[in-house]
């Protein structure tokens, strides 16, 4: 008989180990690989590698050489992507969950259409996007009249932020309606007594009572895409245009191209730092201005 | 004038929204000649050969056999361990409650690249010592995948199961069941909508996975995901067969999760609305 004190962690211990295989150890040894000198003839037997110290992230952060004027570049471009699609994501989101707050015929079939993007696998929505975005055969040239390369370039970074947005506003809009649906609507009803118009309402309403929402929307979507593999890589496949390589796909190649997997370790190790840097500081800074009434 | 502004920006977003959907379905019935050329509309005949096709352009079967063992695996064993994991932190008040859920939730922003290099290794070093392969393997897959859906699952779960009256189990323990007989017999039956969505999110995580796919699988075990990204970024692609081989692969995900969003949508935001 199992006693009731040990049987939680008994409950437990499956999802703890899993964890621990495949987070908290390779973490770990993450932090300790970006120590080490470790090229491809140190594959097999990684022990062997010789300790750099910091070497790698003198390496990393040495911007007025190539390796290190590429990742401050790269790091650059993922920073005004991430700002640009979390901006458009939660616009976009907002505008369709207000826009549905009240019942009308068809809004159903509207909310269930905005949740596919969402929905679709991400590859086979942007395998998608990468036909509409080819130069001789796609929807968007035949849309614009144009002829312009799409994937390519200086295009190649607007056409990343769009495709991106198209996915992952379709969260932003499924997280906004449901802190929506949880704003009291005597609320409304006070505001519209008082007569207070629609943009007025907006502000003095909902932004308030959806704050605790927005918080961590905006946070989620920041680390979400600023983290975004899985859509440059499918977008434009191994080599991704220097306008639009960010830093997961930079980070996977410099590691996989040459094999030098400590050198990816730190730099990998210095983008958790700017996340971590970045999300604490803005969970303080929001938690100060967060004394808004009925919150 | 709020009505038409409404019509308006509803249209626009339901035009951007639909735009890929549409492309997607009207290509995958389009014949050769149509995709080779500018754009069009309307197919210039309506032919489902693109269907038949697709599967000997790439091996399509092998990839999708991959994808499925590999996501259903790895929904079937996250789903249970979320469910005992979800149980205990519904039910019981332990020490280190809260560290184990701030610790899992915590996982969920750190980048994948981090733990893609180790993870390589570890698993290479894995192999080269016990002869256990996991880098090219479906086990390999399966064990990472579930664990990426782990974090959401114990979080949805947990508060699924607080919503499961504590009475049930209580009743089921008076009547002599074990905990473990109770959370069978009485808990999971009650819970079952959150569980089979928790095993949607489960599947699609997996199912659409691409960063680790592309490094722990070789050509036999390549997944749908990675293998159709690798074909449609080639010099010369049938588009018309990517098209209806991306539409077969995602039909049943859109489906399942429209079907249950419900549920999902609700543990999606639980984090969110809550904190």
């Amino acid at each position: 008989m199992i006693s009731k004190k040990r049987l939680p962690y008994l409950l437990l211990a499956p999802a703890v180990a899993a964890e621990l295989v495949i987070h908290v150890v390779p973490m770990l040894a993450g932090l300790g690989m970006s120590l080490l000198k470790l090229t491809q003839f140190f594959l097999r037997d990684w022990t062997r590698a010789p300790f750099a110290g910091l070497g790698n992230f003198a390496v990393a952060v040495d911007v007025s050489a190539p390796v290190g004027a590429d990742l401050l570049r790269s790091f650059c471009v993922t920073l005004l992507y991430a700002v640009l699609v979390v901006t458009g994501s939660w616009a976009l989101g907002m505008l369709g969950a207000v826009l549905l707050r009240r019942p009308f015929p068809g809004r159903g079939a509207l909310r269930a259409l905005f949740l596919v993007p969402f929905a679709l696998p991400v590859f086979t929505g942007v395998i998608t996007w990468s036909f509409m975005l080819q130069r001789d055969t796609g929807l968007v040239n035949a849309v614009l009249d144009a002829d312009a390369f799409w994937l390519i370039g200086g295009n190649s970074f607007a056409s990343l932020v769009v495709v991106t947005i198209w996915r992952s506003w379709s969260f932003a809009f499924l997280t906004l309606t449901a802190g929506l649906a949880a704003v009291p609507p005597e609320l409304h009803e006070a505001a519209d007594v008082d007569g207070a118009g629609r943009w007025r309402r907006f502000r003095s309403v909902t932004l308030p009572q959806l704050a605790p929402v927005n918080r961590v929307l905006v946070l989620v979507l920041f680390l979400w895409t600023f983290n975004e593999f899985t859509t440059p890589y499918t977008l434009f496949g191994k080599v991704a245009p220097e306008e639009a390589s960010v830093l997961s796909i930079h980070v996977y190649n410099a590691s996989f191209s040459t094999w030098n997997l400590g050198l990816g370790s730190a730099m990998s190790v210095l983008l958790l730092l700017f996340l971590l840097l970045v999300s604490l500081g803005y969970l303080w800074l929001t938690s100060r201005r967060r004394r808004v009434p009925g919150v | 004038m709020y009505r038409a502004f409404r019509a308006l920006a509803l249209a626009a977003l339901a035009l951007f929204t639909l735009a890929p959907v549409y492309v997607m379905a009207m290509s995958s019935v389009k014949p050769l000649r149509d995709v080779q050329g500018p754009f069009t509309w309307w197919p210039s005949e309506i032919t489902f050969a693109p269907y038949v096709e697709m599967w000997r352009t790439v091996p399509l079967a092998a990839y999708f056999a991959n994808s499925a063992v590999v996501a259903l695996c790895a929904m079937t064993c996250s789903t249970a361990i979320a469910l005992f994991a979800g149980y205990a932190v519904s039910r019981y008040r332990f020490r280190g409650r809260r560290a184990f859920l701030a610790t899992v939730l915590s996982t969920q922003m750190f980048p994948g690249i981090l733990f893609l290099l180790p993870l390589f290794l570890i698993f290479a070093n894995v192999d080269r010592l016990t002869g256990l392969e996991l880098i090219n393997s479906r086990a390999g897959l399966t064990v990472t995948y579930l664990t990426f859906s782990l974090p959401f699952a114990v979080w949805l779960l947990a508060g699924y199961l607080d919503s499961v009256p504590r009475e049930l189990d209580e009743a089921a323990e008076v009547d002599g069941a074990t905990p473990l007989g109770a959370l069978f017999r009485v808990v999971v039956p009650a819970a079952r909508p959150g569980i089979v969505a928790v095993a949607v999110y489960a599947f699609m995580t997996a199912w659409g996975e691409v960063l680790f796919a592309s490094v722990l699988t070789d050509q036999d075990t390549r997944t749908l995901a990675v293998g159709l990204q690798a074909y449609a970024t080639q010099a010369n692609v049938y588009w018309n067969q990517v098209m209806a081989a991306s539409l077969v692969v995602s039909v049943p995900v859109v489906l399942g999760f429209l079907a249950l969003q419900r549920y999902l949508v609700a543990g999606l935001t639980a984090g969110a609305v809550k904190s």
